[in-house]
């Protein structure tokens, strides 16, 4: 899948784009810019892509905060970060982000602040605020051509607030404010909204998929985004425990049989065109990622909703065939 | 020095520009435009050296304006009416940062009905944010009203965002003559902003508008916020003095018209002020020892001042251009509530006029007058009067006949 030192024509400028730097789990950085203590939930996916994220990013980053779970990680009179904070409002981090990024470029240019004073601007939200109440300031952003990164760590609900049905919540899952009952036994009859294509739409230089249980391809990812200013969008697989109704150690399991199954596929897209990073030799079948999860526990019992388990495996069946043959000419 | 001719818009941005801003996040709306207009046509032509950009809401543009200020630039933006409200949860977050940036808002009454003419609803729904406010009545005042705002907002003392009140349409698209200072007066004025609280750079990595738990540091940040804009009221007089000195021109916490030795006080602010004192100059006339407050600085509420000033006198009429549903005047019960434990307090009575930019005529001002001797005569205080004249109650009538409600 990799293309090495491929160079990429973008309105007439040719940028080489390296390539995979990190060929292994040894080759990651060293250093760590989140440290453990955090009140985040035990096994939080969420918190594990972030460590390997910043590891990449490096110390001299800016994380600006929407509402969400990781709000909760900066409680005054601590941090666990190494890295600046802001916390804004749930709307608005990557308007923000446009706040600082300009601020240090006009004080750097007018000679008030050090080059070596300057800072990456990374936006950190939820997928509450990235696929819903955010969705305007991060289209501007992109619009903009902000030359910031931007983490939306999508653990598919309202997590902070104990679990509702966000723009994000996948089909048939069951949340607070999507209970099964006397008139509905499927949960969301809603579909996840796609966020990587409403990005992509407005080609920004850079955007991926991402997920805690492949660090290599998460690394590899930031790595190359690296390469380009402008904006740098990534959406992080996030098992949330206590949401999912999963046990805590499972999280990255999980997010691997998420990969294996192909309901999260591993993808990029330099200036809106999708490569897929990982692809699954075999897929599993999507029984396999559901049975595990409290919050699609009545698609088995009390009685297996067999059609509705179809459902969704043809979606994602749908899903690799159109994508799969049209962006890389791979035959299922 | 020579005069020109300018808008309150112009004005404003005048003293954006006099102010060597560094950065300008904007967003249109009537009747602000023209400001950010003329920003973006002096950035574009090398006149200012700043960057202007365009967000995406008023809710984005004062998430931009204030993380630019928590970083270290010196920041301008402007809002109207919907606007502000649309932007209104970030009015309190930023605040909260305690970042100096300075926002003119061009009143305009609020939806719905939704209309354009002012009235101050907007302003005072800001009333409790932590901006500091500052109300105009002439263009002269909203360019210096912004140079005096830096100076405050960014007093170490201070450290907390300013507003600075004009009224649309008959302050922002009047043209009045107007001093533009000379900029290496002002610079002296207004030094260059080199922020020593807290900034983002990699060397000093800090977390800021981080959350607290538990009331203790919530309730200590707010209180501090509450004295740093008390304490504003201090550094304001040392501000005002100061400017006089470089300019000749006083503006102090509150504007007198003809109050030495009045008997009869109108309270007012902003533009319609004007009308008020031409009603004040025809009462004396008339041998009725009227005068006039316009209240200028609201937040600080200049609370001593306010008190000295009713001291003795017998008669107040507070006239609100705002309304607040089912209770009625907002600047009413704030004078009310610096009045109250006085000894000898005068009178109180209170009047609505103005809203969505109504005129306030000569006759109803007449009224007002009138109903403060009657009070003292009768010593009996009227209920709170809406104000709404004969000819408009029939011109609506008309109106309602249209629309199929007659």
């Amino acid at each position: 899948m990799e293309r090495n030192g491929k160079t990429k024509k973008n309105s007439g400028e040719r940028i080489k784009i390296m390539e995979a730097p990190i060929k292994s789990i040894k080759d990651l950085p060293l250093e760590e810019n989140l440290l453990p203590g955090t009140p985040a939930c035990a096994g939080c996916g969420g918190l594990l892509s972030l460590r390997h994220c910043l590891k990449t990013l490096g110390r001299n980053t800016v994380i600006v905060n929407a509402a969400s779970c990781f709000t909760l990680l900066a409680i005054y009179p601590f941090t666990p970060f190494k890295n600046s904070w802001l916390y804004t409002a749930m709307a608005c981090a990557p308007a923000g982000a446009q706040g600082i990024r300009d601020a240090l470029d006009i004080l750097i240019r007018k000679g008030r602040l050090d080059t070596e004073e300057d800072l990456k601007v990374v936006v950190l939200t939820g997928d509450g605020a990235a696929y819903d109440m955010g969705l305007s300031s991060t289209s501007g952003a992109i619009h903009r051509n902000l030359d910031f990164y931007y983490i939306c760590y999508d653990n598919e609900a309202y997590g902070n607030t104990g679990f509702q049905w966000s723009g994000a919540t996948p089909f048939a899952s069951r949340t607070g404010t999507t209970p099964l009952g006397r008139l509905s036994k499927t949960g969301t009859t809603l579909h996840k909204k796609d966020l990587f294509e409403i990005w992509r739409s407005q080609k920004p230089p850079y955007l991926a998929t991402i997920l805690p249980a492949h660090p290599v391809d998460l690394a590899n990812k930031f790595k190359k985004a690296e390469q380009f200013k402008g904006p740098k969008l990534f959406i992080t697989f996030s098992p949330c425990p206590p949401g999912w109704g999963m046990d805590p150690s499972f999280s990255i399991k999980l997010a691997k049989l998420a990969v294996n199954t192909g309901i999260w596929p591993l993808k990029e897209a330099v200036y809106g065109d999708v490569v897929h990073t990982v692809v699954p030799k075999k897929f599993k079948p999507i029984e396999e990622y559901l049975k595990e999860q409290g919050r699609f526990r009545h698609l088995f019992k009390p009685e297996r909703q067999e059609e509705t388990i179809k459902k969704i495996q043809d979606m994602v069946d749908n899903y690799w065939r159109i994508y799969l043959s049209a962006f890389t000419g791979n035959k299922m | 020095m020579e005069k020109e001719m300018l808008t309150g818009n112009a004005s404003a941005a005048w003293g954006v520009r006099l102010a060597e801003v560094d950065y300008v996040p904007a967003y249109p709306v009537t009747p602000q435009t023209e400001i950010i207009e003329t920003l973006a046509r002096w950035i574009c032509d090398g006149l200012m050296d700043a960057k202007f950009i365009t967000m995406d809401s008023e809710h984005s543009m004062i998430t931009a304006a204030g993380a630019a200020s928590a970083t270290g630039a010196r920041v301008f933006t402007a809002s109207s009416s919907q606007g502000l409200l649309y932007g209104f949860e970030m009015l309190y977050t930023v605040a909260g940062w305690r970042v100096p940036l300075v926002m003119v808002n061009v009143s305009r009454g609020l939806s719905s009905p939704i209309t354009l003419e002012p009235d101050h609803n907007d302003i005072l729904a800001a009333r409790d944010s932590g901006f500091l406010q500052v109300h105009c009545e002439t263009c002269q005042e909203v360019l210096d009203s912004i140079l005096m705002a830096y100076r405050l907002a960014e007093d170490e003392q201070v450290l907390l965002p300013v507003i600075v009140n004009l009224d649309g349409f008959y302050l922002s698209f009047t043209r009045e003559p107007v001093e533009v200072p000379d900029l290496e007066e002002v610079r002296r004025f207004l030094p260059t902003y080199r922020p020593r609280h807290a900034f983002f750079k990699a060397s000093q990595p800090m977390a800021q508008g981080v959350a607290v738990l538990g009331g203790l540091g919530y309730s200590y940040f707010k209180y501090q916020m509450h004295l740093a804009c008390t304490r504003a009221l201090e550094v304001y007089k040392d501000v005002s003095l100061e400017f006089e000195k470089t300019f000749g021109r006083k503006h102090g916490t509150y504007e007198g018209y003809m109050l030495d030795d009045a008997e009869y006080i109108l309270v007012m602010t902003n533009s319609f002020s004007t009308l008020g004192k031409a009603a004040v100059k025809r009462a004396r006339g008339k041998g009725v020892k009227a005068g006039l407050l316009r209240l200028r600085l609201l937040r600080p509420f200049p609370e001593m001042d306010i008190r000295n000033i009713m001291r003795g006198r017998k008669v107040v009429t507070v006239i609100d251009q705002n309304i607040s549903i089912g209770k009625g005047g907002i600047l009413h019960s704030e004078i009310a509530s610096c009045l109250c434990n006085e000894e000898k307090k005068p009178l109180l009575l209170s009047f609505i006029g103005g809203l969505g930019g109504k005129n306030i005529s000569p006759g109803e001002f007449e009224f007002m007058i009138d109903s403060m001797v009657r009070a003292v005569e009768t010593g009996e205080v009227t209920t709170q009067k809406l104000l709404y004249t004969e000819m408009e109650w029939k011109e609506m009538e008309r109106l309602k006949r249209i629309a199929g409600k007659g």
